[in-house]
């Protein structure tokens, strides 16, 4: 670990202040993925801004009928919230699934989704839900045009999400395959059936979370096994890695959409 | 039986510290003027050194010396050795190629140590490390088995990278055989890389201490005596006697800490550099990954002839084994003499032949790891043995019975060399089949597939030569030291034991073990008896843990250090009593005159060996006794091991649901410890077949170099394990009739894994069985072809 500065703002204005006055500070909430690349050196930040504590960044609340979680909120608390379960259960138990319970009293939503790891799970669930993510410039971006490519997001470089808020969909589940080693995706799919339509979101099998919009019009088609059966998934824009080979993360896409549609009902 | 003497179930003394973090392992010790040591290693897995330029590094604030292969160069140290001799085939001695403490010339492995810097703080010393400028000419590498014979020579003077082409067994009585045989069942296998992975990182602090001029290093090592030799005999920092080496509490090992590396060396070299001050360095998680020795890595094709009821006639072994950049400390007779001389398993096999090549490559050193050697064999027969059963539409279980050496057919001289002592390898399967019910497979099997599975059953009967070892014979095929082992029994005036054993404890309870036994030959409470061991300056000289040794070797010197101390307190007890030495018997801590009730407790001879103011003339006062223990022969632990594995055909994944373990460990001093023993080494085991392997690109970039790639298995990932010991066969080689048990699970369980696999699916998948492999491995069935 390279020295910097530590900062824990009293506010998310003050923590907004410290990020945009200097370009060499980051910002630092659970520290599941900053930490490990703090201490390998493959970061140098100047200042690092610790918001895990801040309040206005905390908290899950109904509201318009879905929940809104705080970007501070903690993947366990996700897990656990009655809120939750009751409103979008299926938002629970993939919160449920990630990592490993160490992982899970630390990392943050807010710190999962501004990552945009391509195998992390809750990037399913924001496009899948079709949520809206609220940052400190008072934007708030749909789901859908927040994952922009690998690790790249739609956030600007001073730009702090504060919470993010997913409609009750009418019914809803993920079903993921976890890399046995690390217990990201190796594939997660995350299917709903929204006011807005079928989504069927896809993490972990290409660079960036996508909609497999083949599935979702099979689906609206007819909300059946069969229908996911009759789609081709093209392996051609999906990772190869040492864990998986693309046309087994195509062949995973259906195994999970189906899984998911069973555990939707 | 006393209550916590053999046999009984005594909870683990050690553990009070160990869960409650008050263990004290090497980076908790913490010296004044303590300094940091960095080690700067190459990112490239094949390259020449062109240039290193350490002035960038030493203008940095706290650096106190860079240090590079010419510095170790320039003080005339010598290079790390492989202290066992291996010739080939045409009797030529094995090519070692130069493993120098710190590299020179060339690297040879991704993570090969360049230079050390030695700074007043960690963050200095990184500082440091990352300004050091190393200029390198890469080189094209050679990462697998399958490029080694023909790729880049990765020491220049070693042609084809082939470090020995050895060979053991009759070729022409095996070519004969399978001549005349009815059927021949062929296959090849790959046995995979592993990371050995301890708790504890590698860690050394090196002391120069100049009003002494006397070294200490403490470091994470299983034998630290054995450090000591090398560090002194081969690589000359300092003379024996003014080396002291002290293995504190150590965090797991699986023969990963046997080995003598460049590390410890350099910094006990490096103290000396910076006129004595202590230099520690420990491992970080993805050093431990890039450079602690690897295990296994093999590449076989092997072929067994069956006459027409399924009898084996014979077996041809061919091996390629990976050594990695250099020899480790004993990496040559890994592939070798604890690998070929297990091929007969627990068989009749008339006929054996096995020959191996061991290659050079651009990757982490290839050692001992858990079972070191027979896990391979054992896999590779085991294997072999369910393809020739399903090829010949026999039962798995029955072709090994009908193949068993009989139990009346011991000591059985084997034609891999070795001797079995003892064995009863149907009590073993009997009882494993019965433990897992086996007739009600089918059963289970049907059941499965309603669930959309697929069930399969596995079996593998292991056989391991523990113990090791007979000097004479290590000595004879090419062992550089004796493999004996040694113990000091003393007594305190109070009546207190303290033992003091060559063996070195890092997860096995010898601390326990060790008391049990002590408590029971001696009739002492088992409370009274403190072990020590790790500290070359306490210990008697000893050559370490490894290769499941402790009891049977170590032990066994522990015992006849008891029974000397049991002779002296009869000559004191006789004296005392007024009787004859002849008459006195000694049982549960009392002397006693033989019909009499005149007795005198071990604790009243004690004292007065102590306090000698009436006591035998010309007797030396004190009770302190020491044994040395040299075995006849290895010892031969088997069992049988059974596991039943659900596969989901929709994504490859392998669920274990059943593990029997069954064991013939000979007598058992305390069966808790022996279960978790082996509940580790299973558990390795099936990460070994399931979840592990170490994968290299091919420039020679290590790929698993962290937890997020390298599986290792996780208490979810196993069964509920169903382990048992059956009133084994007493092994005759030390007097307690123990076999060894530290490395069985690791031995046996693959074979079962992967046998219940192909079992459940039909075709062989390699290890590990990923889902991904399985997936595939399902896909490609004809079934599978056909029904597309
Ligand atoms: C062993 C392990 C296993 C894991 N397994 C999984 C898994 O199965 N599934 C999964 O989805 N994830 C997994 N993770 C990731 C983990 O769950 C966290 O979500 C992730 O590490 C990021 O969250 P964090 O709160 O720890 O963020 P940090 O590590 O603190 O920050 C990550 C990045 O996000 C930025 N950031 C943080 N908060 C904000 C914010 N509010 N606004 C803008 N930028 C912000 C930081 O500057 C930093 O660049 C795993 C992590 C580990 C270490």
């Amino acid at each position: 670990m390279y020295a910097f500065n530590y900062h824990r703002p009293a506010s998310l204005a003050e923590a907004a202040r410290l990020l945009a006055s200097n370009p060499e500070a980051k910002l630092l909430a659970g520290g599941q993925t900053y930490i490990p690349t703090l201490k390998q050196r493959l970061a140098r930040p100047s200042d690092v801004i610790d918001i895990g504590g801040l309040a206005e960044l905390k908290g899950i609340t109904e509201e318009a009928g879905g929940v809104t979680i705080g970007a501070a909120v903690r993947h366990a608390e996700v897990a656990g919230s009655a809120l939750v379960r009751r409103l979008i259960p299926a938002l629970a138990s993939l919160a449920e699934g990630i990592g490993d319970p160490q992982v899970r009293n630390r990392g943050t939503l807010g710190g999962s989704i501004a990552n945009n790891d391509p195998a992390a799970d809750y990037p399913a669930a924001v496009v899948g839900l079709g949520a809206t993510v609220r940052t400190s410039k008072g934007r708030a971006i749909a789901g859908d045009a927040f994952f922009t490519g690998m690790f790249e997001t739609a956030l600007e470089p001073d730009e702090i999400v504060t919470a993010v808020h997913f409609p009750k969909p009418e019914k809803a589940a993920y079903a993921k395959f976890p890399n046995p080693a690390s217990r990201y995706a190796i594939v997660g799919v995350f299917l709903a059936k929204t006011a807005s339509g079928i989504r069927v979101a896809v993490t972990g099998a290409a660079p960036c979370v996508f909609r497999a919009t083949a599935l979702e019009q099979a689906l609206a088609a007819s909300w059946s096994a069969a229908s996911i059966d009759s789609v081709t998934i093209d392996p051609s824009n999906l990772n190869s890695d040492i864990h998986a080979q693309a046309d087994y993360r195509a062949h995973l896409v259906k195994v999970m959409a189906k899984r998911a549609l069973a555990a939707a009902g | 039986m006393a209550e916590k003497g053999i046999g009984a179930r005594v909870p683990r003394k050690e553990d009070l510290r160990f869960i409650t973090g008050r263990g004290r392992y090497t980076d908790d010790i913490n010296q004044p003027g303590q300094a940091y040591a960095v080690f700067v290693r190459s990112p490239h897995a094949h390259a020449r050194i062109k240039r290193i330029d350490k002035a960038p590094a030493l203008a940095l604030p706290g650096v106190l010396a860079v240090l590079d292969g010419q510095d170790v160069a320039a003080d005339g140290l010598g290079n790390l050795i492989c202290g066992w001799l291996v010739k080939s085939k045409d009797g030529s001695p094995m090519k070692m190629g130069k493993h120098p403490l710190l590299a020179q010339e060339k690297v040879r492995y991704v993570g090969d140590r360049v230079a050390v810097v030695v700074a007043e703080t960690l963050a200095q010393a990184k500082d440091a490390a990352e300004a050091l400028v190393v200029e390198y000419e890469e080189l094209p590498a050679v990462v697998d088995l399958a490029g080694a014979h023909e790729g880049p020579l990765v020491h220049d003077e070693i042609p084809n990278n082939l470090c020995y082409d050895w060979e053991l067994g009759d070729k022409a009585a095996v070519d004969a055989a399978f001549a005349r045989a009815h059927h021949v069942t062929r296959t090849e296998l790959v046995n995979n890389r592993l990371v050995p992975n301890a708790m504890e990182p590698r860690a050394a602090i090196g002391h120069y201490d100049p009003g002494q001029d006397a070294f200490t290093l403490y470091l994470t090592s299983q034998n630290p005596h054995v450090h000591r030799l090398v560090i002194s005999a081969f690589v000359g920092i300092a003379p024996e006697h003014k080396l002291r080496v002290v293995a504190p509490d150590v965090g797991g090992g699986f023969g990963s800490k046997i080995f003598i590396y460049g590390e410890e060396c350099v910094v006990l070299w490096a103290s000396k550099k910076i006129g004595g001050r202590p230099v520690k360095w420990t491992a970080e998680r993805s050093e431990s990954f890039l450079t602690d020795a690897h295990g296994r890595d093999h590449v076989s094709r092997a072929e067994l002839a069956l006459d027409k009821d399924g009898n084996f006639l014979a077996l041809r072994v061919n091996t390629k084994a990976n050594l990695g950049g250099y020899m480790s400390t004993f990496s040559s007779c890994i592939p070798t003499y604890l690998y070929a001389t297990l091929l007969a398993g627990q068989y009749k096999t008339p006929a054996i032949y096995c020959d191996v090549q061991a290659y050079y490559t651009n990757t982490a050193p290839v050692d001992a790891y858990r079972g070191a050697g027979r896990p391979e064999a054992s896999f590779l027969l085991e294997t072999l043995i369910d393809q020739a059963a399903m090829e010949m539409r026999m039962d798995p279980a029955e072709i090994r019975r009908k193949n068993f050496i009989p139990k009346t057919a011991f000591p059985y001289q084997t034609p891999v060399a070795l001797v079995y002592d003892t064995g009863d390898y149907e009590a073993c399967l009997d009882e494993a089949l019965r433990l897992v019910d086996y007739a009600g497979f089918p059963a289970r099997r049907a059941q499965s597939e309603k669930n959309g599975k697929l069930r399969g059953i596995g079996i593998s009967c292991y056989i391991e030569a523990c113990g090791i070892a007979p000097s004479a014979v290590v000595g004879s095929l090419g062992a550089g030291v004796g493999l004996w082992e040694s113990a000091k029994v003393r007594f305190t005036h109070t009546g207190k034991v303290q033992v003091l054993t060559g063996t070195h404890t890092h997860g096995q309870g010898h601390e326990t073990t060790f008391s049990q036994l002590v408590a029971e030959k001696l009739g002492v409470p088992y409370e009274d008896v403190e072990v020590i061991h790790g500290d070359t300056e306490k210990t008697p000289v000893g050559m370490g843990t490894y290769g499941s040794r402790s009891l049977a070797v170590g032990g066994e010197a522990l015992v006849r250090a008891c029974d000397k101390i049991i002779a002296k307190g009869k000559k004191i007890a006789a004296h005392l009593l007024e009787a004859s030495e002849a008459d006195i018997e000694f049982r549960d801590g009392k002397f006693t005159v033989a019909g009499t009730d005149k007795s005198k407790t071990i604790g009243e001879i004690v004292f007065a060996a102590y306090v000698p103011h009436n006591y035998p003339a010309g007797l030396e006062p004190g009770m302190e006794e020491s044994a040395f223990f040299d075995p006849p022969n290895f010892t031969f632990p088997s069992g049988t091991y059974v596991c039943e594995v659900e596969v989901d055909p929709q994504t490859g994944e392998v669920d274990v649901v059943k593990f029997v373990a069954v064991d013939d460990f000979g007598n058992v001093i305390n069966p808790m410890i022996v279960e978790g023993q082996v509940h580790g080494g299973l558990v390795q085991g099936i990460g070994q077949a399931l979840l592990e392997g170490v994968r290299y690109d091919a420039g020679g970039q290590l790929l698993t170099g962290s937890y997020m790639d390298y599986c290792m298995p996780r208490a979810d990932d196993v069964p509920s394990f169903e382990v048992h010991t059956v009133r084994g066969t007493a092994c005759t080689s030390n007097s307690m009739g123990v076999k060894g048990c530290g490395e069985a699970g690791a031995i046996g369980a693959p074979a079962a894994v992967i046998n219940a696999i192909t079992n459940a699916i039909g075709v062989r998948v390699e290890m590990p069985a990923t889902p991904e492999r399985v997936w595939r491995a399902i896909q490609s069935r004809p079934m599978a072809k056909a029904a597309e």
